[in-house]
């Protein structure tokens, strides 16, 4: 199981390696994958303390955007007053650009963690939104129609039937989002921090450590294949129904 | 029959506004359907696709609400029927997200009994209906048989006197529904609850019913009420004796004849 994807990576460092061996390349443009995998060493205590301050800002920039996500979505699917309400509003938040928007964030709470959780929840909470709606829309009309002749409460349907049945979808959308939350994170540190790996990058470029910057891409990604699996484990938890495969049962 | 029947249509009536709201554009699903379900009687409803019979269950059901005609439960017309009539629908609508033993105790738990208690009373009904050592199995690993059963005990357990089934072994095959008959013919003799059945296989209405109403459709109406004199308890081994067969054709003759007339065909 993990072998295709390690195989994979050591082909692609192998090709790299080469790429720059061979053509000469310079390694202020194109480090080897042996020179970040130095700088990562070398540098690794000042990674690792930058590393803390932009996981806080994702998981709690996360969590806002799931919270809200979910509650907007669940109110939208429940009035189309609301949807119709509401939905431009979302589209616009997603449209305004980060580093306009971010600056304000940063007039408004100062430097301290919270304009970055606002720009991580803002990036992220857009595709929650989305897929908590269609989620609820996914469940079966028969199925509320046979809840209603058991005599369930809307409440009931909501929480018996709509939201379970939901809950596939709405990890989907927690999945994209996580992916957003990462870049959301660093474009927040690019506009107002003293600290992080986003920070880190712009320090670096200034100084065309270019191997050190790639080395913080590498712990960047090394967070969002974090945060996947940790997803798809609560998702397996949460959910164990939804991977079971089909067994074939005698009649 | 003494009193008042379990259940009674009278003159049900059901209209559909068309696409532009127009009455010209109104479809008429159902029209002056007269019906009526004695306490403890297995009666079924045969006829083409098309003739109203899920209208007609929609209605009784309370899920949809008649243009016109009443509906009776035991003589009196109810306030609100939704809740008061057990509804199996034609897809067996397990949820995938509880155990078989969970969707079985749906019905008791919108009624308000405590989960505890409802999953006791499942579990004891779990071996009648063939399910037993499934109980904490996912719905997707069960056979189609399995579900209808499920499905059913699910309907059974909600306790009301009324069921309305659904075609529940339409989708099964041939050799399977055969099973599920005799097998629902063994559970409904000992508990004798009120059936109303609907199926489009005239074999099935005629094995299992008390008496089989044929409707033909567009606009649906009823067009006769066949009584089924055959001995109970029946076996399928029934379907293969003279009277059988009589009662089998009498209901066939004008639902063939429909058949072709809309095939285009001569009769």
């Amino acid at each position: 199981m993990v072998l295709p994807p390690l195989a994979f990576s050591i082909l692609f460092l192998a090709a790299w390696q080469a790429y720059c061996v061979v053509f000469d390349i310079s390694d202020a443009a194109l480090p080897t994958p042996v020179e970040v995998g130095q700088a990562l060493w070398d540098q690794r205590q000042l990674l690792l303390d930058n590393t803390w301050v932009t996981v806080q800002e994702i998981l709690l920039g996360l969590l806002c955007a799931i919270v809200v996500g979910v509650t907007l979505g669940a109110l939208i699917r429940g009035s189309r007053m609301i949807e119709r309400a509401v939905y431009p509003w979302l589209v616009v938040s997603q449209l305004v650009p980060i580093p306009a928007i971010a600056p304000i964030f940063v007039i408004w709470f100062g430097f301290d963690l919270r304009p970055k959780i606002l720009v991580v929840a803002l990036v992220s909470f857009f595709p929650i939104v989305v897929n908590t709606v269609d989620g609820l829309k996914a469940v079966e009309p028969e199925l509320i129609n046979l809840m209603r002749t058991l005599g369930a409460s809307r409440r009931r349907i909501f929480l018996s039937a709509q939201l379970p049945a939901a809950l596939p979808f709405i990890f989907s959308g927690v999945r994209i989002a996580a992916a957003f939350s990462v870049i959301g994170a660093v474009f927040g540190e690019w506009v107002g921090a003293s600290e992080g790996l986003g920070y880190l990058i712009l320090t670096l470029n200034n100084q065309t450590a270019t191997d050190e910057v790639f080395a913080v891409v590498v712990v960047l990604a090394a967070i969002g294949i974090g945060l996947f699996a940790l997803i798809s484990l609560i998702e397996r938890i949460v959910l164990p129904w939804y991977h079971r495969p089909r067994v074939d049962a005698a009649p | 029959m003494t009193g008042s029947p379990k259940l009674a249509t009278e003159g049900l009536g059901k209209t559909f506004p068309g696409p532009d709201g127009s009455p010209e554009s109104e479809v008429c699903a159902l029209t002056g359907v007269d019906l009526v379900v004695g306490g403890g009687e297995f009666v079924s409803l045969v006829g083409p696709s098309g003739c109203g019979k899920s209208t007609l269950f929609n209605c009784v059901a309370g899920l949809a609400r008649p243009s016109s005609g009443r509906i009776l439960i035991d003589g009196r017309e109810p306030e609100r029927l939704l809740g008061l009539v057990g509804y199996m629908p034609q897809r067996d609508l397990l949820m995938p997200w509880r155990t078989v033993l969970d969707n079985c105790t749906l019905g008791l738990e919108m009624s308000g009994v405590r989960r505890r208690e409802a999953r006791a009373r499942a579990r004891e009904a779990l071996p009648r209906f063939g399910l037993d050592g499934f109980e904490d199995r996912w719905p997707a690993s069960l056979s189609g048989g399995m579900r209808q059963r499920a499905a059913l005990l699910r309907t059974f357990l909600a306790g009301r006197d009324v069921m309305l089934l659904d075609e529940p072994f339409g989708a099964l095959d041939a050799l399977t529904r055969s099973g599920m008959q005799a097998w629902l013919l063994e559970v409904w003799e000992s508990d004798r609850k009120t059936i109303l059945f609907v199926t489009h296989d005239v074999e099935e209405a005629v094995l299992l019913s008390d008496r089989v109403y044929v409707m033909s459709g567009r606009p649906g109406r009823m067009d006769m009420c066949v009584e089924i004199d055959l001995p109970r308890p029946r076996a399928l081994g029934t379907t293969t004796t003279p009277r059988f067969t009589e009662l089998k054709a009498r209901i066939l003759a004008p639902l063939q004849t429909a058949a072709l007339a809309q095939a285009g065909l001569p009769e």
